[in-house]
């Protein structure tokens, strides 16, 4: 098990919090909440070591289309990167709906 | 081919097994009556995993909703069975006792308040094993203090099936729901080939084991009180009308002396075949009926 924390620059305030997925195999949960701090503050628990570099690239895309102010936790059980993307779009419109 | 589309019918309906832990409660309580205690962002997780390696759920695995059934207040807990196998730990265990043990004190305020328990696991999670066994047993104490009052509904619709400890928490049940899909059992096929060899039990072999732990087989050997389509609807409506028919007059776990007459009689140097033994099930229990 492996934890990577990330930050990133946030524009606006977010009111809602979202809960989305499941800590099943291939599949993650995110739980995506509003930030005190005007940063988007990701926090990864990932089941496989050794994908720092790979989170990274996936994280770096989802904040340069996401500018919101929100602490977000992320429970992994070896998703790929298309599945990891996938739910973090799910996790924001949800929060945003 | 039914509708105006021509659409078959198995297209009509919304599947229950392809919703996770926390739609299926959801989907069995009346429209805006849901309310959930302990969700995820309350960070009420396994302390033990991560120590361990292994991510854990920010609700480990357990959800907990309170609203209405029918009209009538009612608890739903659900394990999601693909989160660690839907494995009772000191957590979830202590989720799934807590929601039933307040409503046996709702119930003995007055206010009659029903359990549903969604059963997707394989019993204890052995990472926290003797917490695991028990938080079980105090499973099964809250089952038998609520069952007086009011119905408590295991429900199993699959496709993770319902084992080990928990398996024996399904036996308390005033109703069993099951799915075709479903299945439900003490000791699953792996752990029977783990210990006695692949020659009592194979694994591989799906169509023994759900000819041994179905829905279809345990129905027919009376072990099921309702025997549903994969369907919201149709599960919700049978769940309903379980709770509309109240505490039954004698629980299954009750009989034990129908149980152990059985037993005595059963043959146990014949090797039983699946549809052999429900016959001869069901036709004993034609006759313990007359």
């Amino acid at each position: 098990m492996e934890t990577i924390e990330l930050t990133y620059p946030a524009k606006r305030r977010i009111s809602k919090h979202a809960h989305v997925g499941v800590v099943g195999s291939g599949d993650l949960e995110v739980l995506l909440e509003p930030a005190a701090e005007m940063t988007t503050q990701i926090r990864i628990c990932t089941s496989v070591d050794g994908f720092s570099t790979t989170w990274r690239a996936v994280l770096d895309r989802f904040a340069a289309g996401y500018d919101g102010a929100a602490r977000i936790e992320i429970n992994d059980a070896g998703a790929t990167p298309g599945v990891v993307s996938l739910r973090l779009a799910q996790a924001v419109e949800a929060s945003e709906k | 081919m039914n509708s105006s589309l021509g659409r078959p019918n198995f297209l009509n309906r919304q599947s229950f097994i392809e919703l996770n832990a926390r739609e299926r409660a959801n989907v069995l309580m009346d429209v805006g009556s849901a309310r959930e205690f302990l969700g995820p962002f309350d960070r009420i997780e396994s302390p033990w995993l991560a120590a361990q390696g292994i991510t854990p759920q920010a609700d480990d695995g357990c959800v907990v909703i309170k609203g209405r059934i029918a009209g009538q207040a009612a608890v739903a807990v659900a394990l999601e069975g693909a989160f660690q196998g839907g494995s009772i730990g000191e957590v979830s265990g202590a989720k799934m006792t807590a929601a039933l043990e307040f409503a046996a004190e709702d119930n003995a305020r007055g206010i009659p308040t029903s359990a549903v328990i969604l059963l997707e696991t394989g019993g204890v999670r052995l990472q926290e094993a003797n917490l695991g066994l028990a938080a079980t047993a105090e499973v099964m104490n809250a089952v038998l203090m609520l069952r007086r009052h009011a119905p408590v509904i295991c429900l199993t619709a699959g496709t993770v099936g319902c084992f080990g400890g928990m398996g024996l928490v399904a036996g308390l049940a005033s109703y069993v729901v099951m799915t075709r899909e479903g299945r439900l059992g003490m000791n699953g096929a792996e752990v029977i080939q783990e210990e006695n060899g692949i020659e009592e039990f194979d694994p591989s072999d799906r169509a023994l084991i759900w000819a041994i732990h179905g829905g279809e087989q345990r129905q027919a050997l009376g072990l099921v009180d309702a025997l549903v389509e994969d369907d919201v609807n149709a599960i919700a409506s049978a769940v309903q009308a379980l709770i509309r028919k109240g505490v039954p007059a004698t629980h299954r776990s009750s009989e034990i002396d129908l149980y152990r007459r059985r037993i005595q009689s059963l043959d146990p140097s014949h090797q039983w075949e699946p549809r052999e033994f429900r016959n001869w099930w069901s036709n004993r229990l034609a006759e313990d009926r007359l």
